[in-house]
């Protein structure tokens, strides 16, 4: 059985068909990446499966139960994380602050525990800190710790969303776009990341990138979108080779 | 300056990162306890009413500052706790019960409200609360058999175990009580910042959608920010009551309910410090204000709406030049002396954000 399962998803804004009867499956342990022009629907995909959009008709399934039963915030409850396309941390707020709010899910504490600070919820902080330490370790994130969003450099924000999506503990990775605006020595340490998330971590990848010498480096399967639908998909170099994908991106005679 | 080594992930979570740190609060809490020793009665009284003023804050900054939500009803909820703090000694309960309860019930009344005033984001958020603050005036006189309506009330008399506290002939015993409200008040507020609440309410601010991606429940934790704040608003009312030594529906005014926010953004978004530094400002100009008169034009001149304006003036003049308030001043201040000669002018300079994603939804 696929991890994440979408069914014949359509999502309609006004009369505009962003998702169009899309059908995909994402295994267990892959890393899995959407490409497309720009407006084919690729991060509406993952704002279906976030759950901030409602799709019309279809079926997303995720390890066996039935995403749409779920709210936004119940998500990150069965193990998906995810990153934002134009970075969505809080600013004004610390890297570690960040990286803990990821850890919101593996509370146990009640507001009044907290509000007295019982020995239990310091008891959990140490042991949240510690599962935040790990990815800090993981993305060389150390130098950064105490610094505000506000004052940091784009390409280090990007690793600290990446971060805080790691925090949380996921099954599935939701990546938008990890490498946009990220220089080539960058986008080099994100393609090991990618690489080492699904090899030591054991966490599945879904992405939507732009980069296709990322996409063609590190996943498995690609699906090529256009206009909401399904373009083509398989390995890499099909999708790549594919007279469907080059039209849309190139248009007509281009070959 | 001073460099820290941390040992253990305690370090970070304990109330004062450094002995140095403890030892200036500890200096600070005996001072503060040593202070009816040292100034009369009249000053003493000032203080009582700053240490109020400071509590008005926290609460407000744990909903403004902290989780963003601006409110200009919160003299409503001063209202709220001092009218119920009333009733519940003349109900018959003691001090030492109905005090805190007062807190709970105005927390709960504020939660209640929430429910549907959170629907509204920023600006429209602060002019539901604006309502709000001008039905409590009406509510009041129209609840006349409980609240006493216009004529208003009196505060019921503080008996701590037999211990008796008024305002008035005791200044220094209501100093103590008021002192000890605010250090609750004040340790509720860390507790929560360093907890998973106070970092939920810190991502509701900057972000609702990842934040609703990271599992964070946004109306339920805005809901508790705002029970929560109110409950501090509620004490704090209970205190403004018995400091005026009476109250009616006019108390709690909208010009509260502004000079609340007012105090929070002067002294610094965000912080406790600003509450505390907000607190003195608002506290003390009124007096400042009537001593430079005197100086000036001679006291017995009125000039109407001076302190409105001094106030408003004050305001614009720190939103344009130091919208870190004073507290953000004192960091920088701070921050030169620490790093003498190494300081640069554009060290807190922050990058304005990058796009953000289009609102969902």
């Amino acid at each position: 059985m696929s991890l994440l399962e979408i069914k014949e998803a359509t999502l309609k804004f006004g009369g505009v068909v962003a998702v169009n009867n899309l059908s995909l499956s994402v295994e267990e342990g892959e890393v899995y990446a959407i490409v497309g022009p720009n407006g084919a629907g690729k991060s509406t995909v993952f704002n279906l499966i976030s759950r901030f959009y409602q799709p019309f008709s279809g079926s997303i399934t995720f390890d066996g139960q039935n995403l749409l039963d779920r709210a936004p915030d119940q998500v990150a409850d069965l193990g998906i994380a995810r990153t934002f396309q134009n970075i969505e941390l809080f600013d004004h707020a610390t890297v570690l602050q960040n990286l803990l709010v990821g850890r919101h899910r593996h509370r146990k504490t009640s507001l009044v525990e907290e509000l007295f600070f019982a020995p239990r919820v310091r008891r959990e902080e140490i042991a949240h800190r510690e599962a935040v330490e790990e990815v800090v370790d993981f993305l060389d994130l150390q130098p950064y710790r105490d610094k505000m969003i506000a004052g940091l450099p784009y390409g280090v924000r990007k690793v600290v969303e990446l971060g805080r999506a790691l925090a949380t503990g996921p099954k599935l990775l939701l990546l938008d776009e990890p490498a946009s605006g990220l220089s080539v020595e960058e986008t080099q340490d994100m393609r090991w990341w990618i690489d080492d998330i699904r090899k030591q971590m054991g966490i599945t990848v879904l992405m939507v990138e732009h980069d296709m010498g990322l996409v063609s480096s590190v996943s498995d399967r690609v699906l090529a979108l256009a206009d909401g639908a399904k373009l083509a998909e398989g390995t890499p170099a099909e999708v790549q080779a594919d007279p469907a994908v080059i039209e849309a991106y190139l248009g007509v005679g281009a070959v | 300056m001073r460099i820290l080594f941390k040992t253990s992930y305690n370090d970070d979570i304990r109330l004062f990162p450094d002995r140095w740190t403890l030892a200036v609060y500890a200096a600070l809490l005996a001072l503060a306890v040593l202070l009816p020793m040292l100034l009369d009665e009249f000053y003493i009284g000032e203080v009582t009413n700053v240490l109020i003023w400071a509590v008005a804050g926290l609460g407000l900054m744990l909903l403004t500052g902290q989780t963003g939500q601006v409110s200009l009803g919160h003299a409503a909820f001063l209202a709220i706790g001092c009218y119920t703090n009333t009733i519940l000694i003349e109900a018959g309960l003691p001090f030492i019960v109905a005090f805190p309860l007062a807190g709970v019930i105005t927390g709960i009344v504020g939660g209640i409200i929430a429910i549907p005033a959170l629907r509204l984001h920023g600006i429209y958020l602060a002019i539901a609360t604006i309502a709000l603050s001008i039905l409590a005036d009406d509510i009041i006189v129209l609840l006349d058999p409980w609240t006493g309506g216009v004529s208003g009330k009196f505060p019921a008399v503080i008996t701590i175990f037999g211990l008796e506290i008024e305002r008035w002939t005791m200044p220094v015993r209501f100093y103590y009580l008021v002192l000890v409200v605010t250090m609750i008040c004040t340790l509720f507020y860390r507790n929560l910042l360093r907890a998973p609440l106070g970092r939920a309410f810190a991502a509701v601010r900057d972000s609702e959608v990842s934040a609703t991606a990271m599992g964070v429940h946004i109306a339920r934790t805005k809901v508790k920010a705002f029970g929560l704040s109110c409950m501090i608003t509620g004490w704090a009312g209970t205190l403004m009551g018995y400091y005026a030594g009476a109250f009616n529906n006019e108390t709690f005014s909208l010009v509260i309910s502004i000079t609340l926010l007012m105090m929070i953004v002067i002294g610094g978004l965000g912080s406790i410090h600003g509450a505390f530094f907000g607190a003195v400002v608002v506290a003390f100009l009124p007096q400042a204000l009537s001593i430079a008169k005197g100086a000036m034009i001679g006291g017995s001149v009125a000039i109407p709406g001076l302190e409105t304006g001094v106030f408003g003036l004050i305001l614009i003049l720190f939103i344009l030049f130091e919208p870190m308030g004073l507290y953000g001043r004192w960091l920088k201040i701070r921050t030169w002396f620490e790093l003498f000669p190494f300081a640069r002018k554009d060290m807190f300079r922050r990058q304005k954000s990058y796009l953000k994603t289009e609102r969902l939804r």
